[in-house]
């Protein structure tokens, strides 16, 4: 439920002063610490932004330097080589041949390649130093090689490729401020000469990886001792019982963190909220405008800022998970699982983030190669329970479902009606990606490829600097979405005057669209306010517990009652129900379609996805309200 | 069924190739008998005709496995590992 706004289109912003804007851009293999590098450089002067026409991400940020001055450096996606084989070569080998739309030619690059592991990583230096833009060469990890009693002469290799070396540990913070020395001279930096090592010509993958070889022998590198620590941890965290055991751990840790931990967070927000609605309340003379901002935005907005918490503490988790490498073993134990419902180990984190919220989730699929499985995994991430969903199951269940308690304290109806809701995504999911995978995205034999990276201690500087990011992301659609619907929605339910009073719900625009659109939702026990609630939710799920607010809130007979009381007033069990299971299989988050459709690159997915939904949804509120009006 | 596809489907029927190889132990890899494109990201990663391939952890079940290759560790699942082929 965040992420509203997709990464924008790579723009620059105007030239400065200085006339030309010099651009820096990051290289380097998968795994190879250029996140951590671009963080170092740029801090919080970051965004996350696309390329026009292609659904390669990239990241583009200021680097500080001395006396005023900045430099753009992008962080380009990581690769092995840059023959153009995947869309993430394309866009490497694109960008620094100066042909990318959108960005102009950069003026040097910054190759980083893990120090631990030269002798392959040095391969991607052939085809970067063959394009003949001043190049600085970043050994990374000097830590953890000088750790495992390696070795590397970084002026040897300078004078055998003939361009600057430096080495680095970039998560420690050594050596950057040799990085920055490059960036500030790289206006007047001058293309490389040759290595001294002849390239090879043919730069298929053996030959390049013979000149990679004889380049690191000549400079006396001494490969590090394996990682001792990584394959201990993997005796632990693959081992064939205590593993899995692990897992299941881990998964239940992050479930429980985010609802019960999330808790006392939350409510203080929701604390804060309420008392700063009633200061405004109280300061502020009664006119229009004090009621425009106390019912329309300080509901509105408030109800949905009351899931901040919830969504840094998953993705604190996912940060640390990512970050230590325990992410990728998990991927692992979970690839048999997932290969049963036709998908695969890498679908596993987007899925269990889309518990989160299915943007990030959509875009975290992008580790998946296969085309095919990505898109499946796309197209069932949004079924799963997001927390947005949270507040209007919440909401329903708490004035439906009597809290009696089934397994002792620990466990009662609401807490399984709920678990209940999130058992029926999930089937959802299944039945999806099986007919899916049965069907049209029947999977090429492309190979399942995962790498182990070593582990890792995660920096606080890196969580936190995603945090700060997805806070950023949050905040200002809140800020932009929410808000512009909270007040469109005041409107239409204040207009048109009559006698210059506002009308009576019923009687207003918002209810007019309402009862339009009643009889289609009459079969589902819902009446024309849900309807506007429907509607509204459509910008996002959670808004429709703000626009119920406003409608009851406004609305005579439900005035003085709770939200919970007012929709006991206004649903039947039946309806009750319909309404869960419609928001449980809906696709009711507008940024959801934008960035399927963004990730995609196409309308043909998400209207399709859209649709789906929309018609699952539909059949089965249907099916639930006539099976519980049996009843009740 | 047949009875031809199903000893073709057999591991020992075949040359040996990866899913041959026990946890530690460890074989030079001859080639890589898939698609250009596939075979090229392996490749990439270390599966190079010539080098050592060293057989490491695995999922629980024993599918997918991990491989030690040229300095770094990569899972593959056993369809996979099959094309992979020993001397």
């Amino acid at each position: 439920m965040d992420d509203c706004h997709g990464p924008s289109v790579a723009t620059l912003p105007p030239p400065g002063t200085s006339g030309k804007q010099h651009i820096v851009a990051i290289v380097g293999p998968p795994n190879s610490g250029k996140s951590t590098l671009f963080n170092r450089l740029t801090g919080l002067r970051q965004k996350v932004a696309n390329f026009p026409g292609v659904t390669v991400e990239h990241r583009m940020g200021r680097a500080k330097l001395g006396h005023l001055r900045e430099i753009f450096v992008v962080d380009l996606p990581g690769v092995y080589s840059l023959q153009p084989r995947t869309e993430d070569e394309r866009v490497t080998h694109d960008v620094l041949a100066g042909t990318m739309k959108g960005l102009p030619k950069p003026d040097a690059v910054m190759l980083i390649l893990d120090s631990t592991n030269l002798s392959r990583h040095l391969s991607l230096a052939a085809p970067i130093l063959s394009l003949g833009l001043p190049t600085l060469v970043i050994l990374n990890m000097a830590d953890d090689l000088h750790g495992r009693g390696g070795e590397v002469d970084a002026k040897e290799l300078a004078k055998q490729l003939n361009t600057p070396v430096v080495l680095i540990s970039a998560s420690k913070g050594t050596g950057v401020e040799k990085v920055f020395e490059f960036l500030n001279g790289a206006p007047q930096h001058l293309p490389p000469k040759p290595p001294l090592l002849q390239l090879p010509v043919l730069q298929n993958v053996p030959q390049v990886r013979d000149w990679a070889a004889n380049m690191s022998r000549r400079t006396n590198f001494r490969a590090p001792a394996p990682p001792l620590w990584t394959r201990r941890l993997d005796g632990i965290f693959l081992h064939p019982v205590v593993g899995p055991l692990i897992f299941l751990l881990v998964v239940i840790g992050v479930f429980q963190t985010i609802f019960a931990g999330a808790r006392p967070m939350m409510d203080a927000v929701a604390a804060a909220i309420q008392t700063s609605g009633k200061w405004i309340q109280g300061t502020m003379p009664d006119t229009a405008l004090r009621s425009l901002i106390v019912d329309g935005v300080w509901s509105g907005v408030g109800s949905v800022i009351v899931f901040l918490p919830q969504i840094l503490l998953l993705f604190l988790f996912i940060g640390v998970l990512e970050d230590s490498g325990y992410l990728a073993r998990a991927a692992l134990i979970a690839d048999r699982t997932m290969a049963r419902i036709g998908l695969q180990g890498k679908s596993f984190i987007p899925l269990l983030s889309a518990y989160a919220c299915a943007v990030p989730a959509i875009m975290a699929t992008r580790t998946i190669e296969n085309k095919r499985d990505r898109i499946a995994t796309i197209l069932i991430a949004p079924f799963m329970t997001c927390s947005a969903r949270l507040p209007v199951y919440t909401l329903v269940i708490a004035a439906f479902i009597p809290e009696k308690p089934l397994l002792g304290l620990f466990f009662g109806t609401r807490a399984a009606a709920l678990l209940g809701l999130y058992v029926l995504g999930f089937l959802a999911a299944i039945i999806t990606a099986r007919l899916l995978k049965s069907t049209v995205l029947k999977s090429t034999r492309a190979p399942f490829i995962l790498e182990m990276p070593p582990y890792r201690w995660p920096t606080v500087t890196s969580l936190v600097l995603r945090l700060i990011d997805r806070a950023r992301v949050f905040l200002r659609r809140a800020g932009t979405v929410i808000l512009a619907v909270a007040i469109v929605l005041w409107v239409l339910a204040n207009l048109p005057l009559h006698n210059g009073k506002p009308p009576a719900i019923g009687e207003s625009i918002a209810g007019m669209i309402g009862h339009a659109v009643e009889p289609a939702i009459r079969p589902l026990g819902f009446n024309w306010k849900i309807g506007i609630g429907l509607i509204t939710s459509l910008a996002a799920r959670e808004v429709i517990v703000g626009t119920l607010g406003t409608i009851y809130g406004i609305e005579g007979t439900t005035q003085s009652m709770g939200l919970q009381a007012a929709l006991r007033h206004d649903l039947t069990p039946g309806g009750a129900a319909a309404l869960l299971v419609f928001f449980a299989f809906a696709m009711q988050c507008m940024s959801t379609v934008a960035v399927v459709r963004r990730e995609t690159a196409g309308w043909r997915w998400p209207i399709i996805q859209f649709a789906y939904m929309t018609v699952f949804a539909y059949v089965f509120a249907f099916l639930a309200n006539r099976i519980v009006s049996l009843w009740f | 069924m047949s009875m031809q596809m199903h000893v073709n489907k057999t591991a020992h029927a075949g040359p040996r190739n990866l899913t041959s190889l026990k946890k530690g132990e460890s074989g030079i890899l001859e080639r890589i008998d898939m698609s250009d494109v596939d075979a090229q990201r392996l490749m990439e990663l270390g599966f190079l005709p010539g080098h050592s391939v060293t057989r490491a952890h695995a999922a629980p079940g024993g599918d997918p496995r991990v491989f030690r290759v040229d300095g770094s560790e990569v899972a593959l699942r056993r369809e996979t590992a099959v094309h992979l082929i020993l001397r």
